[in-house]
């Protein structure tokens, strides 16, 4: 692997190498690794670009990375992947995207990832998406997450977009059975003139279901941010979603939370805030002996960390 | 040492909050108290420069710092705890503390200041400066920054709000092991008779005005005795309980 290999690695999946257990390493649109385990299998589409990953039922304490990297100007990739998570299985899966444009055209992922998990299955899905490069290509991300959660099946999504992604749509979709349980839990920073979209809707169909859905946003420079969320209650069910955003210098962010409850026993909870660091924030930092800068980084750090 | 020389201060509005206060602190502990608004929390946010004068001087060890960002005097000594603490969320109570005791600090002794304060370390290390934390678990925190700080010259903006399940033992012993670490002066904005007790000087704000500045000895009876001021001092706070 080169430099930027690792290092886009080390940015997106926290790896200094290859990982163990199960993984699939995508570059420049073609496949440049892939390790599968006895419980964990990785099949190549025969009609589409992608794979499926097939975690057996009952497999505990594994792993499955899927980092994408891209560091070729002007490539666009698009991939499906499938997750078939089998009955009881509990395992944590990362799938980080990190384009390095150096040249002068865009470069563009865009992820559909469909995950299927069975009864009592349980996965923790970590994404992270980062991009940088000093040519004047755009690095354009647009993932997909599309979720089917099975009676008592629990899904925690954790996605990250910090740096360097200039356009975004990021959409989500969920349909959850009795017992079963959505987290998510987002963070995205915009600079310069980046734009970024994200997208939810879920439906709560059975009885018990949960989705808790957790987006804090910061919105720097000339950037724009928008939420949109809808949580439908079809059934007797738990919906709650917060979006929390800074916004600095000129930014903007729009938030567009909606709550549908088609059941009497539906509980939907939307929390939403917008604003400016405050005045008296600042000043505390500074009364440590930080500068206004040094306190607005501190604060921003810390509300996405 | 702190001098204060013919402090005012004019809201944008206009409106007279500070009038020409004359003050020095050189003692241990000096203690700021009068009746609300009457202009405490204004005199300590502009000696911390959250506030800038429309008159008057203030120096710090001789160095003038009137014009000086609140960045420049915490770095010279100011260490500044708020009436009413600021959340931050996202941010630790480790995060803030490490951030208080000092950039460079790498061994930032978290436990010791949390439990100067009454606060367990293993459960409050982690928990977030967010809307959880209740205003007495907030105003504790803001203390043990102060003490991580450790500076020449700390403000306490009314410490005792703080003290519900803790003691008023407690706070002074925290005023006093804070002393002896920084051999420097305490300025504690306060109504309690207990803490006003330990005060070498108090002084007294009325209507933006300072009306009484004394040792304990000359200050103290007026104000728990049966006059007019002293009613109005103490029960402008206490209510109730008083
Ligand atoms: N920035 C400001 N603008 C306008 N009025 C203020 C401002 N700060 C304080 N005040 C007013 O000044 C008076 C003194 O306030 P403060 O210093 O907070 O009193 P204390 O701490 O003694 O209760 C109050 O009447 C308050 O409402
Ligand atoms: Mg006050």
């Amino acid at each position: 692997m080169d430099e930027i290999t690792l290092k886009m690695l080390k940015e997106v999946a926290d790896l200094d190498a290859l990982p163990t257990g199960a993984y699939n390493l995508r570059e420049n649109g073609k496949a440049a690794g892939r390790n599968t385990t006895a419980n964990i299998d990785i099949v190549t589409k025969k009609d589409e670009p992608g794979i499926d990953i097939i975690v057996k039922p009952g497999t505990k304490n594994e792993s499955v990375h899927i980092p994408v990297i891209i560091s070729q100007t002007g490539l666009k990739d698009l991939v499906y992947n499938d997750f078939y998570i089998g009955e009881d299985a509990d395992v944590v899966i990362v799938a980080g995207c990190g384009i390095h444009n150096c040249g002068g055209s865009l470069s563009q992922h865009d992820g559909i990832h469909t995950f299927h998990l069975a009864k009592n299955a349980k996965i923790r899905y970590i994404e992270k998406h980062y991009g940088e490069g000093d040519g004047t290509g755009r690095r354009v991300m647009n993932p997909s997450t599309v979720i089917y959660l099975e009676e008592g099946a629990s899904m925690t999504m954790e996605t990250t977009q910090i740096a360097g992604i200039d356009d975004t749509i990021r959409l989500t979709r969920a349909e959850v059975k009795a017992g079963g349980s959505l987290v998510v839990k987002e963070k995205i920073m915009t600079t310069g003139d980046q734009y970024a979209r994200t997208d939810f809707v879920v439906d709560l169909n059975g009885e018990g279901s949960s989705a808790n859905l957790i987006s804090r946003s910061v919105a720097k420079d000339n950037s724009r941010q928008a939420f949109v969320s809808d949580i439908r209650g079809n059934a007797p069910c738990a919906g709650h979603s917060e979006c929390d955003a800074i916004i600095m210098d000129n930014g903007s962010v729009s938030a567009s939370p909606k709550l549908t409850a088609n059941n009497i026993d539906a509980a939907l909870i939307h929390e939403a805030a917008i604003g400016k660091i405050a005045g008296e924030q600042l000043e505390k930092m500074m009364t440590l002996g930080l500068t206004e800068a040094e306190a607005e980084e501190q604060i921003v750090n810390g509300f996405l960390s | 040492m702190l001098e204060i020389k013919n402090l005012s201060y004019r809201a944008d509005d206009g409106a007279e909050i500070l009038q020409d206060v004359d003050l020095t602190v050189r003692e241990r502990f000096v203690a700021i108290t009068g009746p609300n608004g009457g202009g405490k929390s204004t005199l300590t946010k502009l000696i911390a420069g959250l506030y800038q004068p429309t008159e008057g001087q203030i120096l710090l060890d001789g160095v003038d710092i009137t014009h000086m960002s609140i960045t420049e005097r915490a770095r010279l000594g100011v260490s500044y705890a708020f009436q009413q603490p600021v959340r931050l969320k996202g941010l630790k109570v480790s995060d803030m503390l490490r951030l208080a005791a000092g950039k460079d600090k790498k061994n930032v002794d978290y436990c010791g200041y949390l439990s100067e304060v009454g606060l367990c370390a293993k459960d409050y290390i982690n928990r977030e400066i967010n809307a959880t934390l209740s205003g007495g678990e907030l105003k504790r925190i803001e203390i043990a920054m102060a003490l991580a700080r450790s500076t020449k010259l700390t403000i306490f903006d009314e410490p005792e709000a703080g003290i519900d399940l803790w003691s008023f033992q407690s706070l002074i012993h925290v005023f006093e092991k804070m002393h002896e670490e920084t051999q420097g002066s305490i300025i504690i904005i306060s109504h309690q008779e207990r803490i006003l007790n330990i005060a070498d000087k108090i002084v007294v704000l009325r209507d933006g005005r300072l009306v009484q500045d004394g040792t304990r000895d000359e200050v103290l009876p007026g104000l728990l005795g049966t006059t007019r001021e002293a009613c109005n001092v103490l029960l402008g706070k206490m209510g109730g309980t008083a």
